[in-house]
């Protein structure tokens, strides 16, 4: 049996609390936007989303981000993963980001995923969200919201489950296939 | 959905899967078009050759666009600047454009099977940019593109193509792909100009342009290929025009929501008239928008897969 490290329950405290941390962070919901990095960061965007507008009844702008055509590991002879769209249909220019990821890990996947939110404009300032923050990072990168920090040996998996993907919300720890 | 293939060297062969690899990749690839910074670094430090022994403003430049969108470095080289005129073979050609490290190679020459024998040659992907009167693979994808998006369907769709089908490497490619998918294909042009085997492809065939358009969910008229008519397959222009020429009066005879695709260049006046061309049916510029993102699309699928044994 794989250890659960966050159940249900577990999962939207962690939701709650970073809702609260982010509208303290910024004072109110003002010039703020959330966005979701495909593909758990959205379910994660969207359930902050919820929850921000359950606290402060402002309901913020979210946008979702596929960072496929800017990784820096494609090409390197596995198939290429489907891509998906973009959509952020809001100005970034001046505006508050908070990117929302499900796992942070490398943190390569965030340097992209700033890439692409440059693409779309000049951003006020851009702060991290993440769930889960299992270590073992490769650039300097630091998240400014951790739902749990689960200390991992790079070899483990950790698998984020969340209802609207998956049918169940979960998050386990799966040691990697001898 | 992956693309399976190393390189695309025409549409015959390809699996329905294949197709829609391609078209699915291209709709995403369409929106990264549309946006005020379209070049995305994907494919950054690699480099494109785009090698065309035969005229060409679309294809080329799309080609080169779709490249450059993707960050890759595009090399364009015109057949009749190149060694070729002082004798040096394609193969020999393609060889040492191999050892300069390219990473894809695009094509188009006057004989068919070019891109096949390049492909032969070269360990990386090549991409067939049409080959004499064999396929446009391309063209035939965008063209599907065009389709899709404007009828959502793919299957089921009727099709007319009409011209000159028996030398049209465009015609011939979305034949093998409509086919593939599903779609109703029938072809409208002169006895000479339509090849004795069509009906065992599944096409039906018409001689008179109004009964071959009056059911078709999209029109798709072909360019009468003046290069290529050396030996005359109609008695003059003008016969050919008002026979088998697309004007709004036979538009009529046409369902009310018909789509009109033209692979360009047009011949204005000649196979198709001015208020079409520029007439609320004609998609012809969307085809254009589209080849874009269809060529974007390969490229991003070709090099995910090149260091791979496929196919």
């Amino acid at each position: 049996m794989n250890p659960v490290v966050l159940n249900s329950q577990q999962i939207s405290r962690a939701i709650s609390r970073i809702a609260h941390e982010i509208v303290e962070k910024n004072s109110g919901c003002d010039n703020l936007a959330l966005v979701g990095i495909r593909t758990r960061g959205v379910p994660f965007a969207k359930r902050l989303q919820a929850k921000i507008k359950s606290i402060e009844n402002v309901t913020l702008q979210l946008g979702i981000l596929d960072i496929t055509l800017y990784r820096d590991d494609i090409q390197t002879g596995r198939s290429h993963p489907e891509i998906r769209s973009t959509e952020i249909p809001f100005p970034v220019e001046e505006t508050k980001i908070v990117l929302c990821d499900d796992v942070l890990f490398t943190g390569r996947t965030i340097r992209a995923a700033i890439d692409e939110l440059m693409d779309f404009g000049r951003p006020a300032g851009v702060q991290l969200a993440t769930l889960i923050d299992r270590g073992h990072r490769e650039l300097p990168i630091r998240p400014d919201y951790v739902g749990k920090n689960i200390p991992t040996s790079k070899s483990q998996l950790i698998k984020v489950r969340l209802n609207e993907e998956d049918g169940e919300d979960q998050v386990i720890l799966v040691d990697a296939p001898q | 959905m992956q693309y399976s293939q190393k390189h695309l060297l025409g549409i015959k062969g390809l699996s329905k899967e294949d197709i829609l690899a391609v078209l699915n990749a291209a709709d995403t690839f369409k929106v990264y078009t549309q946006r005020d910074i379209k070049k995305v670094p994907t494919l950054r430090g690699r480099t494109i050759i785009n090698m065309f022994f035969e005229p060409s403003t679309r294809t080329r430049t799309s080609f080169e666009i779709a490249g450059k969108r993707m960050s890759a470095d595009v090399i364009n080289i015109a057949g009749s600047s190149s060694s070729v005129v002082k004798g040096e073979t394609l193969v020999d050609t393609v060889k040492n454009l191999e050892a300069m490290n390219c990473d894809i190679l695009i094509i188009r020459h006057g004989e068919a099977g070019a891109a096949e024998l390049a492909a032969r040659h070269l360990s990386n992907p090549v991409i067939n940019a049409g080959d004499g009167y064999h396929e446009h693979p391309t063209q035939a994808l965008l063209d599907l593109m065009t389709i899709r998006e404007h009828k959502q369907e793919l299957e089921g769709q009727k099709v007319t193509i009409v011209g000159d089908i028996a030398h049209s490497r465009v015609a011939r490619s979305n034949i093998y792909a409509m086919k593939t998918l599903g779609m109703d294909v029938s072809v409208v042009g002169p006895p000479t100009m339509i090849p004795a085997d069509m009906e065992k492809m599944g096409v039906k065939v018409f001689h008179n342009l109004e009964k071959g358009i009056k059911d078709a969910d999209v029109i798709m008229m072909l360019r009468i290929q003046m290069e290529r008519q050396n030996k005359t397959f109609f008695p003059t222009l003008r016969e050919y025009s008002n026979l088998f020429g697309l004007n709004l009066q036979k538009l009529k005879k046409a369902k009310k929501d018909v789509l009109i695709l033209h692979p360009g260049p047009v011949n204005r006046g000649i196979e198709i008239s001015t208020d079409v061309i520029d007439g609320p049916h004609s998609v012809i510029l969307n085809q254009v928008t589209n080849g874009v993102a269809i060529r974007m699309a390969l490229m991003y699928l070709l090099l995910g897969l090149s260091d791979e044994t496929v196919n």
